[in-house]
């Protein structure tokens, strides 16, 4: 090949000194995480979301007894307020606060965690065909979200898990995947839509590409930053469904130990003057849905570069 | 020129067991790339937009064509007909053939005709930034070709992706694979489209618009680059333009086209010497001379035609200085021209003598 390398090697001296050279890899990812390390609202909700998913997993490490032990809480300690001993206090069935809280948390976070898979999985895959294929696939796809938009999400949630005889992680979950998914799938869909009309899908298809291989490779990996930023989001949110559903007693049921129960036990004793009986649950459930909320609102900002 | 690089058959099918295109029957005796009356429709909510009208032609070993015609003409929606890349719906493939080798690609199940994609014809895009994806590297785009395409290994790829960005004259390729689109110049990302294009090493290259989006020293460049490559490959290259310079450096033979209607063929020479089309003459008229300096630049009047609604007879005759009565009520057929040329004009001779 001499005569074409020599060729070419002469004719790129002009345009291989180009400003751009061969600088620093400043990805899309690159530039996300550079702009993520600097904020210090993404460090404080990654360390909370950090602990929360600590104690979630490994509640031990926090508290070293479940209140669902044998033995582990007594009648005589019910509603006992904070001391300097115990600054969290007995809980209205004479369990110790702390360790409530504790092991609550995995039962609020798995529902949620489930959930986002689910509305994760079933959002990109129906948004994706629906943008891809268009014509009936979206029309169909389209107007069953528009049905589940139609539905009151708490009235609904309420109706469904009414219907289940019982109620556990599972029958939460996928109450909460029903009518949480479409969201999801819009913003796919539009993504997806927005994303098929660039001229890399096209070159893709010119070089013997599949559908399902420039779905892949090529919609997928352009498309999918908006869903990444609504599933954090989601995930905080889906902890504050789940402990509303369970106060209002369509979610877990005793004796699981959920901050939903908790708020459920406090609330009416609040003004006989046991204030922490509501307090600690609800700053839990505040805590670990802000700082889900926080860390995709600074996933967004970093992730959609026209806000910066 | 190593093995890599000189084409050979056996490199193709050496990939996966059995290729797919094994079992179609390409006539090597038959020409590269013929198009037969190729129509191609959109419909649209204005009526039915006729893009291209029953335009023909053919390409061989080692030829370079050029498709001319302004913005709208239906050039950029030939190439796509021909790689089987147009949306449809809206457009329709109406009517016609696309011969390669003697096989009817139009007829084509979808599945078999992916693999004629890249394997033998492939396309150059007009704007490589945005024709290549911008969240992977050039190396993982080039590669996955050679994987997909040949079922090679993650290291034979990149080997394979290196040789190319080298072959299409990458300083430092070895470093450059792993930078991302966004770190090239206008020009080398063009030529990693040219490395994209070539990589499966087709015989048939489509050049759509290659070097409108890049400024004129390297525009100069990429076109050597491929005439280049394809001399060396004996590529048979459809270049499709509007920039009557790049035509006149590399093509050796012309298709002009106006409102979807391929209105003169001929040999490059011919054309530029003595147009045997009024809208060629008028284009050629159009081109600014520093000799006519301080001038009026001589314009072809008026728009070409809206599409869903072409005017009746020959689609040029609103804007022709020879436009007679027959012009606006037959349309006219190619007429043979001496010289092996070719004209959709009623009144050839004319144009031709003035």
């Amino acid at each position: 090949m001499s005569d074409i390398s020599a060729a070419s090697a002469a004719s790129t001296n002009v345009d291989s000194s180009g400003p751009e050279g061969s600088g620093s890899n400043r990805t899309l990812w690159g530039d996300v995480r550079y702009e993520l390390f600097r904020s210090p609202v993404f460090w404080i909700s990654s360390v909370l979301v950090f602990v929360i998913l600590l104690m979630s997993f490994f509640p031990w490490i926090f508290a070293s007894t479940s209140p669902n032990e044998a033995g582990a809480c007594e009648l005589i300690n019910a509603r006992v307020k904070p001391t300097w001993d115990k600054p969290f206090g007995y809980t209205a069935a004479g369990c110790d606060m702390w360790s409530s809280l504790v092991w609550g948390t995995g039962k609020s976070v798995n529902v949620a965690i489930l959930t986002t898979i689910g509305t994760v999985i079933l959002g990109v895959v129906s948004g994706t065909a629906a943008g891809w294929f268009g014509g009936l696939t979206d029309t169909i796809i389209s107007r069953v979200t528009d049905i589940f938009f139609g539905l009151p999400f708490l009235l609904g949630a309420i109706v469904f898990l009414a219907i289940f005889p019982t109620r556990n992680i599972w029958t939460i979950s996928l109450v909460l995947i029903l009518l949480g998914w479409t969201s999801l799938t819009r913003v796919m869909r539009g993504s997806v839509l927005a994303t098929k009309q660039k001229d890399f899908v096209d070159a893709a298809r010119a070089l013997g590409a599949s559908d399902l291989f420039i779905i892949r490779k090529h919609v997928l990996s352009n498309s999918i930053a908006p869903v990444i930023v609504l599933a954090t989001i989601g995930l905080g949110s889906y902890i504050g469904a789940e402990a509303t559903l369970t106060f209002l007693g369509v979610g877990y049921q005793r004796p699981t130990v959920s901050w939903g129960l908790l708020v459920n036990e406090g609330q009416n004793l609040v003004f006989a003057g046991f204030s922490h009986l509501l307090i600690y649950p609800c700053a839990f459930i505040v805590v670990t849905v802000l700082a889900f909320i926080l860390l995709g609102d600074v996933l967004r900002d970093a992730l959609d570069p026209r806000s910066r | 020129m190593s093995d890599t690089t000189t084409r050979s058959r056996t490199d193709v099918s050496s990939g996966p067991s059995k290729s797919p295109l094994s079992g179609v029957a390409f006539d090597p005796s038959a020409p590269l790339l013929e198009v037969e009356d190729l129509q191609v429709e959109f419909h649209t909510r204005d009526g039915v937009a006729k893009a291209v009208n029953g335009v023909s032609f053919s390409v061989g070993e080692g030829e370079t064509l050029g498709i001319l015609g302004e913005s709208g003409c239906g050039k950029s929606v030939t190439a796509q007909a021909i790689m089987g890349i147009l949306d449809t719906p809206p457009a329709r493939v109406a009517g016609g053939q696309v011969r390669f080798r003697g096989v009817d690609l139009l007829a084509m199940e979808e599945k078999t005709r992916r693999h004629v994609r890249a394997n033998k014809i492939a396309m150059i895009f007009q704007d490589a930034l945005s024709s290549l994806n911008p969240v992977f590297t050039v190396g993982w785009q080039l590669s996955e070709l050679f994987r997909v395409h040949q079922g090679a290994s993650r290291k034979e790829a990149k080997a394979k992706a290196v040789e190319m960005l080298e072959m299409v004259g990458i300083p430092a390729a070895k470093q450059r694979v792993d930078d991302f689109p966004h770190q090239f110049s206008g020009g080398m990302r063009q030529r990693v489209m040219i490395a994209m294009a070539l990589a499966l090493k087709p015989d048939v290259i489509i050049a759509d618009e290659p070097t409108t989006a890049l400024d004129v020293t390297v525009q100069a460049q990429v076109m050597q680059l491929l005439a280049d490559l394809q001399q060396e490959m004996k590529l048979g290259l459809i270049l499709i333009t509007h920039d009557m310079g790049v035509v006149a450096d590399v093509a050796d033979k012309i298709c002009v086209m106006y409102a979807g209607n391929a209105v003169e063929q001929a040999d490059v020479y011919q054309t530029y010497e003595n147009p045997a089309h009024p809208y060629t003459k008028a284009l050629l008229e159009s081109i600014p001379r520093v000799d006519q300096k301080g001038q009026e630049l001589t314009v072809i009047k008026g728009l070409p035609p809206v599409l869903t609604n072409q005017p009746p007879g020959c689609a040029f005759h609103p804007r022709c200085t020879f436009a007679k009565d027959k012009c606006k009520e037959e349309k006219p057929s190619l007429y043979p021209v001496p010289g092996g040329r070719s004209s959709a004009c009623h009144y050839w001779e004319e144009v031709v003598a003035k």
